[in-house]
């Protein structure tokens, strides 16, 4: 799932922009020293493949519903990690500014939740370890499957916490972490399945392009550290499944809910009436320029009848004022622009 | 499939717009990409629950859509079609924020609806920003700009690739799409199938590859694109990008819209 502009802060937006610049850098020069050029061409154009895998859909078996193909762990079997990250980071760049997918502030989330994991993570200690040397087309769909889970899951996890980190949202940490986390565990499913269709009949036809890569596999000739990220792998797909039944279960959420609300019931009256105010005056002090910010401590202070009458009034009026403002500046931009394409027509 | 068609035309016409020749699509790249960040930045910087002080920014992208030509219609729509996740997440603020913030006459406004609408907004600018910018600026051009503000060129010269093969590849999924489709009776896309079909469409990707690479090389490709460079940064994009910047970073400071407002209601009281 693609994370947007609108929920993000300048500064967790920023610091994602770094890293999968970084991780961009570092790819691209990988490429460049390792790789032989014919590479170059040949992510170009499977990026433009990727794009076109997604807009042919396929209907989800005894769901009813329609997928499409994401494309990062296919990228990652058929080009090796760095050559597959450069090209999903290209799809994305596509996508954030012809399809409006997320945005351009939130690219640097986008290409490290959907690039990075896929393929510095889920491919190479994932479906590496699982697959073998010998591949067979069993052993195909299960390390893909676990491997799509894998890189998914920890995607999921990432826009919860980038979506959480930023602020904006009030959704709490666990209850979007509930609903996040098994909805991405069936999306892993079937981009697991499709991913493994995909990858053996391309294993059948010319099974010299499904290779291995020489960077996997010195990841992957260790063995304890092979052990280590295999038991990850299972600890995030179990997550992901108890997760997925905990919201099954209607109670699971309700459960969820209740508790985070339940919690912020409770908290207003057990620290007084003091508390609740200060809480309210701590809220209203994020819009500096509005006179109810003033409101709040005058009921905070004295909470004289007539002081608090005074308040509601000015707060009223500054609120209609926003919104009158607002209104006018809104027309007043767009009778600018009325005039500037007037006055281009004109001319 | 009409989506496909549909999608892909829609891409297209984007891409055309690009080739429009105002005094916005003449400015040097890299004024325009970057005034578009310091635009977004700024939009994404205010508090949780900012809602009239991003009204005023609305004036940029209309502005640019005046200025570089752009069908209103045409950018509204591609606008309304947002970014469903934010919406989504978004619509959990009034559920879980139900603090009365705002109190207009006897209607409480609490935190939730107001940090909601204001997530709407971001999104609107947001998103209408980055549509307008590839709308005066076009793709090549904003990877020009990138490049040039230091984007690794290997990464250039594959978003270009890229590019240029949307179109190619797009329109061949979309052709086996069709015939898949007029063959099948109706019936849908089952993974199998699509496994195959797609399978199929990489495999001539693949071969496509190997001969344009080979094209390339007995053209004496060494791994970079050598486009005209007819723009340069001069004054234009100086004043531009400084303008602007000063402009979004005024009103990061002050609230034009309550300022407007208490002069409206200060005439009429």
């Amino acid at each position: 799932m693609h994370m947007a502009d609108a929920l993000l802060s300048p500064a967790v937006g920023g610091a994602m922009w770094a890293a999968s610049a970084g991780t961009i850098a570092y790819c691209a020069k990988k490429v460049r020293t390792e790789l032989d050029d014919s590479r170059v061409p040949l992510m170009g154009v499977l990026g433009a493949f990727i794009f076109a895998a997604q807009m042919i859909n396929f209907s989800i078996p005894a769901t009813g519903s329609s997928g499409h193909l994401g494309g990062g762990l296919l990228l990652a079997i058929l080009l090796g990690p760095y050559a597959a990250f450069l090209t999903i980071a290209s799809v994305l760049v596509i996508q954030a500014l012809f399809f409006a997918d997320g945005g351009l502030l939130a690219l640097g989330c986008n290409i490290f939740n959907l690039g990075f994991f896929p393929a510095f993570i889920a491919y190479p200690f994932v479906y590496r370890q699982l697959v073998g040397a010998q591949p067979t087309r069993p052993r195909m769909t299960m390390a893909a499957i676990v491997a799509a889970v894998t890189g998914l899951q920890l995607g999921a996890f990432g826009v919860v916490l980038e979506t959480v980190t930023s602020g904006q949202t009030s959704l709490p940490f666990s209850t979007f972490v509930v609903m996040m986390q098994p909805i991405h565990l069936a999306i892993g499913i079937v981009e697991g399945f499709v991913t493994a269709a995909v990858v053996s009949f391309v294993y059948k036809a010319r099974p010299e392009l499904i290779q291995f890569s020489p960077e996997a596999k010195s990841a992957g000739s260790h063995p304890v550290r092979g052990v280590l990220l295999a038991f990850l792998a299972v600890a995030v797909l179990t997550g992901g499944i108890v997760s997925w039944f905990a919201s099954k279960d209607p109670d699971g959420l309700e459960w969820a809910i209740s508790k985070v609300t339940g919690k912020e019931e409770l908290a207003g009256p057990a620290q007084g009436l003091h508390g609740t105010l200060a809480e309210v005056q701590k809220k209203t002090a994020l819009l500096p320029d509005y006179s109810f910010r003033t409101s709040g401590e005058t009921v905070k202070g004295e909470s004289q009848h007539a002081g608090r009458k005074n308040a509601e009034g000015s707060r009223l009026g500054t609120s209609v004022s926003g919104v009158i403002g607002a209104l006018v500046s809104l027309a007043f931009a767009l009778l600018i622009g009325f005039l500037l394409r007037k006055r281009h027509q004109s001319a | 499939m009409a989506s496909i068609d549909g999608a892909l035309l829609d891409f297209k016409r984007l891409d055309r717009l690009a080739n429009g020749d105002t005094a916005i699509h003449r400015l040097d790249p890299r004024a325009k990409v970057l005034a578009t960040l310091v635009f977004i930045v700024t939009v994404v910087s205010f508090g949780k629950y900012e809602v009239t002080a991003l009204v005023p920014f609305f004036l940029f992208p209309v502005v640019m859509i005046a200025l570089g030509n752009l069908p209103v219609p045409y950018i509204l729509k591609k606008i309304a079609l947002l970014c469903p996740f934010a919406l989504v997440v978004g619509m959990f603020n009034p559920i879980f924020d139900r603090e009365v913030l705002v109190q207009v006459g006897s209607l409480g406004i609490t935190g939730g609806w107001l940090s909601f609408v204001s997530i709407v907004m971001r999104s609107i600018l947001t998103v209408g920003a980055a549509i307008v910018l590839v709308g005066v600026t076009g793709f090549p051009g904003v990877c020009l700009a990138l490049e040039r503000v230091g984007m690794p060129r290997v990464f250039a010269v594959q978003l270009l690739f890229l590019y240029r093969y949307i179109f190619v590849l797009t329109d061949e999924g979309s052709r086996m799409e069709r015939a898949r489709k007029l063959r099948a009776f109706g019936r849908k896309m089952q993974p199998g199938i699509f496994g195959s079909l797609v399978g199929h469409l990489l495999l001539r990707t693949w071969q496509r590859a190997e001969r344009i690479h080979m094209a390339m090389l007995a053209r004496g490709f060494t791994g970079e694109f050598h486009t005209r460079t007819d723009t340069r940064f001069g004054g234009r994009e100086l004043l531009f990008l400084s303008s602007w910047s000063t402009f979004f970073i005024i009103l990061r400071f002050l609230n034009l819209s309550q300022v407007m407002g208490s002069l409206v209601t200060g005439i009429f009281s």
